[in-house]
Parts: C-alpha cells; structure tokens; sequence
C-alpha cells in the first residue's frame, strides 16, 4: 500500500528547489516554439494556401477555416470545461444573421429593404427590429455580443441551478431547434427557410470579385489565428487550469470557495462569442446564411472535428474541423450517401473508442519516442483513464 | 499563513432530513478553538451528513457557527471563504492537473479575474509552505492522478491548508493507508491544529486514540457520548451501541473495548 | 369556453405523442442514465415496420395490429443490440453515449434513405381511425388521436404494472437504484440493462407505429421528436414514470394554448423558455431519487 505509484519517467530528472520556476513551465524556449508554430501556421495559411490553390478551393478553406473558429470554442467550452454545448449553431447563426442583416441592407441601399421583403410582399416598410443593423457601428460589435450575451443569459440560469452533463447538452441543442423554428416561421423578416441568400457586397466591395474573396479569406485566416492566440493564453491562465478543475470535480472546486458556475459561465461565453464571429466571416465567405446552417444537425457537426482532432487540446478541434469539412465536400460531391455512413461511423469509432482524438495517437507516438512529454501534457480523457488505471491497482 | 484568528465551531440542534428520513436528528456540539474533534458512530449515524450540513452541501436546519458567522443558509462557496475547508471520503483532487496546480487552485479562491487570467509564474509561498508540510515537494510537477493513496489524501489536507481553511472537516482521511502513512497524517494532523480547529471522522480506533483530543459519538442522528477517549470509551451506551450491532462489526472498532 | 376545451384537447393529444415518444426514453435515459439519440430511428423503424407490413397485409386495421407488437419487437432489438455493442462499453461516459450513439443515428438515417428512398411515404390508416368523434357542444376529436391517447395511456399503465410486479421489473428497479448491491445480490445486471434497453427502444417502435396515423414518415422523421422527448424526461424527473407523464401533457397543453395565442414558432420558443424556468425552480426535474453521491 506504500510507495506503489511508478514515477512517471518524465519528471524524474529535476529536484530543483520548489519555488524556483517550474522546469516545463517556459521562460524561453517553450514560448519560441509557439511563436514559431504560429509563424509556421500563418506561412501556411496566408503565403502557401494562396499559392497552391484555386479560387474555388481557396474559398472552400475559407469555409473550413469559419467551422474550425467554432471548433476552438467547443474546444474550450467542451473539451475543456466538460460543457458538451450541441447549440452553437445558435450563436454562429446569430453572428451570421447580423452580419448578413447588415449586408442585406447595404446592398439595397439607404431607402431601400432587402429584395426578400418585397419578395413576400407583406411588409411596406423595414421592421423596426432590422433598422439598427443599417449601421456598421451596431452590427459588427452585434455579431460578437449579440452571440456572447444569449449565452450569457443562458448560461446564468442554468449552470447557477447545476444543470449540467447530459441535461445542458439537451437544453443547448433544445435551443437550436427552437432558434429553427423561430426563424422559419418569421418568413417575412428572416427570409424563412431560405434565409439571408444572394449577398452582394461586402463595405463597399464586390463579392463576385475573386480578388475581394480572396481578401476576406486573408481576413478569416487572420482572425482564426487570434482565435487562436487567445484561446491559447485562456487554457495556459490559472482560470484555464480552474476550468479543467470544475470539469473533472465541480462540486470538489465549489468546496474550494470558488463559484464553478462563474468559471462554466466565461467558457461558454467565449464559444459562443467565437462562434458568432464565425458566423459574421461565413456570410461574406459563401454568401448565405440559413436556418438549414445553424439547426441541430449542422450544430451538432461542429462537434464531431473537435471530437476527431481533439477535444482538449488547442490545435485538435482547428485540425480535426478542417479535415472533417475536407472531407464532407469530397466525398460528398462524389457519394453523397457514403459520406452519411461515415460521418455517423466518425462519431462511433472516434468517440467510442479514441476520446483522446488523433491528438492522443500523437502523443503516445511522442511517449513512445523516448521525448517524453512533461506530465502536464496529459490531458487528454485518455491520459486520464490510463492514470486512472495506474491508481487503481494498489487500492484494490 | 493563518492563525491569527483561532475560532470554534458551534453546532446547535441541526436536523437533516431526506424525503422523511431523519439523517441528523437534533445534533449539538461544540467544538473548542484548536481542538482535534473526532466523530465516531455507527454507520448511518450521520457523521458524514452532520458534515455535509455543516459545509452546505445538504439543507438543514438548526444552527452552526464558526466564530461569529452562522454557516446555515449559504451556499457551498461562500462557507468555504469563511474558512471551512473538508475532505471526502473517496479522494476528489483534480487527477488531471499537477500536485502544483491542485495547491495553486485551491490558493485562489480570492483572486480577482485579472489574475485568473494570466499565467502562473512561480510558486506562490503559501503553496510552497504547503508542499513542504505535506511532504510532496519533490512531487510537485506529477499528475495528481500518479500520487498513491495516501499521497492523495495528504494533498487533500494541503489543498485545506492553503485555502485558508481555519475549520479542517477531515471524512475518514487515513481509511486504506498503511501504518506508516498513518503515523505521518497523525503527526500532520497536529501540526496543522496548532493554528486551526481540526473535526475528523474516522472510524479506526486505533488512529482515535493516538491522536484525538476529544471525542463525540453518534449514534441514530444523535448525540451519544461526548467527552475524551478514555470518557467514551468507558462509557456503557456507546460498547452497548457497537456491541449491539454485530452487522457493523467489521467498520467499528477493534479494540474499543479494551 | 368551447374554444378553451378545443385547445385542452389539443395539447392532451399532443401530449399523448410526446409522452409516447417519451417514454422509452424513460426508462433508458431516465432508469438507466443513457441518452440514447438514436432513439428517434427507433421509432423511424416502428414507423417503417407499419408502412412494410402494410405491402402485404391489406388491411389498414389488421396492419396496424399485427405491426404493434411487431414493430415492438424489431425497435427492441435494434435498441439491445446497440445496448450491447456499443452503449455497454460507455456506462461511466454519459456524453460520450449521446455523441455515439448520434452517429448511430446518422447511418440509420441513411439506411433508411436508401432502402426506402428520401422522400416521406404514407401508410394507409384503417377506416375506423379516420373519422371524428363528436361531443356535445360542437367540439370534435379525431379518431386517431383519440387512439394514441388510449394507446400511450395503455403503454404507462403497463409499464407502470410491469416496473412494480414482474421479478423483472424489480430486478430493473434495483439496478437503478443502486447498481453494485444489485450486483452482489445475484442480479445480472448485464443482462438486466439488455433488457430495460430492449423494452425502452421497443416503446419507441409502438411510437412509430403511432406516428403512422398522423402523417407521412421518412427517414429524418426522428431527429425533431426526440429532442422534445428528451426534455419531457429531463422535466419530468429521473427514475420515476410519473413525472414524465404529467410533463409530457403540460408541455403539450403549454403548446397548444401558445400556439393558439401566437403562432407555432412562438409557442416552441415559449416552451423552450418555461422549461429552463422550470429548471431554475426545479433544476432535477419534477421528481427525483435522492442519492447521497458528490455528482
């Protein structure tokens, strides 16, 4: 019953004085590898990407760039803070429909109303509810806030009553059924099942230029960096180290004279504000935004890559959206109901039997290298269960 | 660290009831500033349940102090920043995150979002004064998830430790240690009540005579015995309770009796 | 006051549904803890199982008859076999399950899709079940709604019956109350949580079969009903029947009434919106076992 633990092997070497600075936790080198993967990353995306491919596959990366902005958010709220959130169609449809709003309007031009609206003909003047979006300075802050603040209003209510786990998944995704229905039924000023469709310009610059859609890729592509960077910085802060704490033992961290409801709260405010920018690039990026975009399949699709990349780590959820994405359009265009078959095989094989995602295969590749990692690095559910294990015999 | 204020808990007529059963039936005690209090009883005496009124995870009624504050009413996270910290019985630090990590979140109750929001850069005293007392500082950077047993739990008390805690609500902390590890909990155990008042449950006798300074016995959701070790144990009500429940033979004490 | 009891009618017949719908769910989310998305394909099977029954029994009313309990049957296995190969291995992963098992969902979707074809296909429903019954006062209810409301009833009473007298019943109640001492007691719960999955998932076919009389079916038909009927259980309390039962007619009342003073897309909202209400008064739901458990 004694000293039966193994040391893990990587933490072994330093019995350094325990107020110095902890050896894995940088003071240079560490902090110029990320400089350099970010380097690294915007090389690729703004110099190689731009090169190598088409218009068209350019424009399809922008697409796939705006789902893995969502998927750094469910990375956080999700893989980090235990929040299975299956609604954040909700807040990228928010982000998308203000944006679009706001296009819609500056396309028809000052006195005019958007062509749907005539359309449908029941309306002889703007609703009053559109008339804000007009302006730039009310809709682009919307796209963010707008999104930030219905999770918030959410978020208050239910995880200060606990409503967590499985009940938070079914109210999330309850939420995007009843944003759906919402949008569909108000035809006349949401466009209905079409949505906001047949977007012409984007401030002042022709969409169907390929020249300004390759601008509002860079724009994209930037903006999922500093996703990134921030996402980074809140998962290596002390509320990110709080975060993991109240997903594996809520009620332990209340007990430490913390608020777990506050600490679920930000991350979830935070997914919601990134996935309602996604939603704002997405519209000038494809050109539409509809219902069919943001309800309870798609929502629960922005799942699924940060499943297969990895839902703890910063770079799985971005790696794993894209591939998946990738993927969907090729197989799709070619074997739409083969895609289907793999998409619902994904979800099982994945999430059954490698929570970890392609990111812990990475790591254990790593372990197995003889590099072994630092002790924090495992984080993932994977490494989770294996210390599990490692505990567990003694105590038996 | 702390200290400076040495209070006492006051536990008046605290009733806990569950869909008609009564778990904790006019429960009162004091515990005196600096005490090591040891509760025993019977299981489903409603040890565990008296401490979960205490610290707000059940609903009772009644009255607890601790100082001058009254604990009943509060929620969970605002009795703890009054200085009550707890245990459980089944080990609950965060297996993910590192010895380090666990002291440091348990530090940081009262830290304002612009620190939340940075990163940790060194090891704040407390932390480090922690590490050292509970014996873990060459384990520092290991997963909390790696430490054996009893490790776990002594994390547990540091985690108490640095959180301020004035109050120690300690549920079984040496069940499944080794006699050694025992020992080194009991000599933690009195460290740690020079500046604080320490309550622990615990069920093995032999741990309770070595390191309780007094003693109060539970039985039904009541009070039976109260007193110090030799006082309970020579007490009739309490052989007569444990005598008379042959069924929880196995989790009472060896050796009460002797 | 007649428009008043119109709408009552309403939201019990849809309440009948959602309770219908609800209630595998019961007992496989609300017994045993497991969201199982899936289950909406469930009742797609018991749906399809009417419409393939139907290509060679001709008759709509010995049709539907012969597909209750055949429906009951095939929904129930799919649902022990997904018990078996796949949910059993993620009891402690709640989350997990949900996402699992939606995948499941998807490639049964898509089997649909492709063995019966995208678009919906009508059943035919027997003659008695078409007509309306008229009461006193001008007011009418629809045959078929009259009969699912009867049906669903008959399904709560018998699981109700079947939970508190039948040795399986109880052996299913003692793993929900409390798994390892069932175990140690000599229960198999292995073979326990087989079989509440089978009876919970054949529910869900009885509700397809149900389903057949109100409209035409197809292969997505599940991915709306299921999330309606997962609130009702998350309302309604985990572990007991009842709650599931009373929230299941609220709810459908609560939809009728809003849907009369607004429109159907205001009133889902207005449901949405009084279910996290709820939830703030009652965050576990209407009824609840007490576990003495951290979580």
């Amino acid at each position: 019953m004694t000293a039966v633990t193994p040391a893990p092997p990587s933490t072994a070497v330093d019995p350094a004085p325990v107020s110095a600075v902890p050896p894995s936790r940088p003071g240079g080198r560490p902090r110029l590898r990320t400089a350099a993967g970010f380097a690294f990353g915007a090389a690729l995306l703004f110099a190689v990407a731009p090169l190598v491919l088409s218009d068209f596959r350019l424009s399809l990366l922008a697409k796939y760039l705006c789902v893995a902005m969502v998927a750094v958010g469910i990375g956080i709220a999700w893989g980090r803070g235990g929040m299975l959130t299956l609604g954040q169609g909700v807040f990228f449809g928010l982000g998308g429909y203000a944006m679009a709003m706001h296009l819609k309007l500056a396309d028809a031009g000052p006195a005019g109303m958007p062509d749907f609206m005539q359309l449908y003909g029941q309306l002889d003047e703007l609703p009053l509810w559109w008339r804000p979006f007009a302006s730039p300075w009310f809709a682009l802050p919307a796209t963010v806030l707008l999104p930030m603040a219905v999770a918030f209003g959410l978020g208050s209510l239910v995880f200060r009553r606990r409503v967590r786990g499985a009940y938070f998944a079914i109210l999330s995704q309850a939420l995007a059924a009843a944003m759906v229905i919402l949008l569909i039924g108000q035809q006349g000023t949401t466009g209905g099942t079409n949505g906001l469709t047949d977007i012409k310009g984007f401030f002042g610059y022709d969409l169907d230029d390929p020249v300004n859609q390759r601008m509002v890729y860079f724009i994209i592509a930037g903006t999922l960096l500093a996703l990134l960077a921030l996402a980074r910085q809140l998962i290596h802060s002390r509320y990110g180290e709080l975060l993991v704490a109240v997903r594996d033992g809520e009620e332990r961290v209340r007990f430490l004279g913390y608020d777990p409801a506050s600490v679920k709260l930000v991350a979830y405010v935070v997914a919601a504000g990134m996935a309602g920018l996604a939603g704002a690039l997405f519209v000038p990026a494809v050109g539409i935004i509809s219902p069919a975009l943001i309800g309870i399949v798609p929502s629960i699709e922005f799942v699924i890559g940060v499943a297969v990349g990895g839902r703890a780590t910063l770079l799985g959820p971005v790696l794993g959206a894209v591939a998946v994405a990738w993927a969907r359009t090729a197989l799709s265009e070619r074997f739409p109901g083969t895609w289907t078959y793999l998409q619902g095989l994904l979800f099982v094989v994945v999430v059954a039997f490698l929570p970890g995602g392609l990111a812990s295969l990475w790591a254990l590749a790593r372990r197995r290298d003889g590099s072994a990692a630092p002790a924090r690095r495992g984080w993932s559910p994977l490494a989770r269960r294996r210390a599990a294990r490692r505990t567990e015999v003694p105590a038996a | 660290m702390s200290g400076d204020r040495l209070d006492g808990l006051s536990v008046r007529d605290v009733r806990v009831s569950f869909d008609g059963f009564t778990a904790v039936d006019g429960v009162s005690l004091e515990v005196p500033a600096g005490d090591i209090r040891f509760l025993i009883g019977p299981n489903g005496a409603g040890k565990t349940t008296l401490v979960d009124a205490i610290t707000g995870l059940v609903r009772a009624t009644g009255s607890v102090r601790f100082g001058a504050d009254e604990l009943l009413g509060r929620p969970v996270h605002r009795i703890s920043r009054l200085g009550i910290g707890r245990t459980f019985q089944t080990s609950s630090v965060f297996e993910e995150l590192s010895v380090l990590q666990n002291l440091d979140i348990a530090a940081g109750a009262r830290r304002g979002w612009a620190t939340l929001a940075r990163r940790r850069r060194g090891v704040p005293d407390e932390v480090a004064a922690a590490l050292e007392t509970i014996g873990l500082a060459e384990r520092a950077e290991h997963l909390a998830g790696t430490l054996a047993h009893g490790q776990k739990q002594w994390l547990e008390i540091g985690m108490l430790l640095v959180q301020d805690a004035r109050l120690l609500l300690l549920d079984e902390p040496v069940a499944g240690m080794s006699h050694e590890e025992r020992d080194a909990t009991g000599a933690l155990l009195e460290t740690v009540s020079r500046d604080r008042t320490v309550v622990v449950i615990e069920h093995d006798m032999d741990f309770l005579r070595r390191f309780a300074r007094s003693v109060t016995v539970l039985h039904a959701g009541r009070v039976l015995s109260e007193g110090t070790v030799a006082q309970v144990q020579a007490d009739p009500r309490v052989q007569e309770v444990y005598l008379g429940h042959p069924v929880d033979a196995g989790s009472a004490p060896t050796g009460l009796e002797a | 006051m007649t428009v008043l009891f119109g709408q009552l009618f309403t939201g019990i017949s849809i309440g009948a549904v959602l309770l219908l719908i609800a209630l595998g769910l019961a007992l496989t989310f609300g017994q045993m803890n497991v969201i199982n998305m899936a289950h909406g394909e469930f009742i797609m099977a018991g749906a399809y199982t009417t419409y393939v029954l139907q290509q060679s029994i001709t008759g709509a009313g010995l049709s539907l008859v012969v597909a209750l309990p055949v429906a009951f049957v095939v929904a129930g296995t799919m649902g022990a076999l997904l018990e078996v190969l796949l949910i059993r291995r993620l009891y402690a992963r709640p989350l997990d399950t949900l996402l699992v098992t939606w995948g499941v969902s998807l490639m049964l979707q898509q089997l649909a899709r492709d063995v019966f074809g995208s678009p919906n296909v009508q059943t035919r429903a027997p003659e008695l079940l078409t007509g309306n019954v008229a009461l006193p006062g001008g007011l009418t209810i629809a045959n078929n709604r009259l009969f699912i409301l009867g049906l669903a009833l008959a399904a709560v009473a018998a699981l109700t019956l079947a939970l508190r007298l039948t040795p399986l019943g109880r052996r299913i109640r003692a793993v929900v109350q409390n798994r390892d001492l069932a175990a140690v007691s000599g229960i198999a719960t292995s073979r326990v949580d087989r079989t509440t999955f089978f009876v919970g998932s054949g529910l869900a076919g009885l509700a397809g079969v149900a389903l057949t009389l109100l409209g035409p079916i197809g292969p997505t038909m599940g991915t709306n009903l299921i999330i309606d009927a997962f609130l009702v259980v998350v309302v309604g309390g985990i572990g007991q029947l009842k709650g599931s039962v009373i929230v299941a007619f609220a709810l459908g009342v609560l939809q009728a009434t809003g849907e009369y003073l607004t429109t159907l897309s205001v009133a889902k909202v207005i449901v949405f919106v009084a279910i996290v209400a709820f939830l703030q008064w009652r965050p576990q739901g209407m009824f609840t076992l007490r576990t003495r458990s951290l979580a």
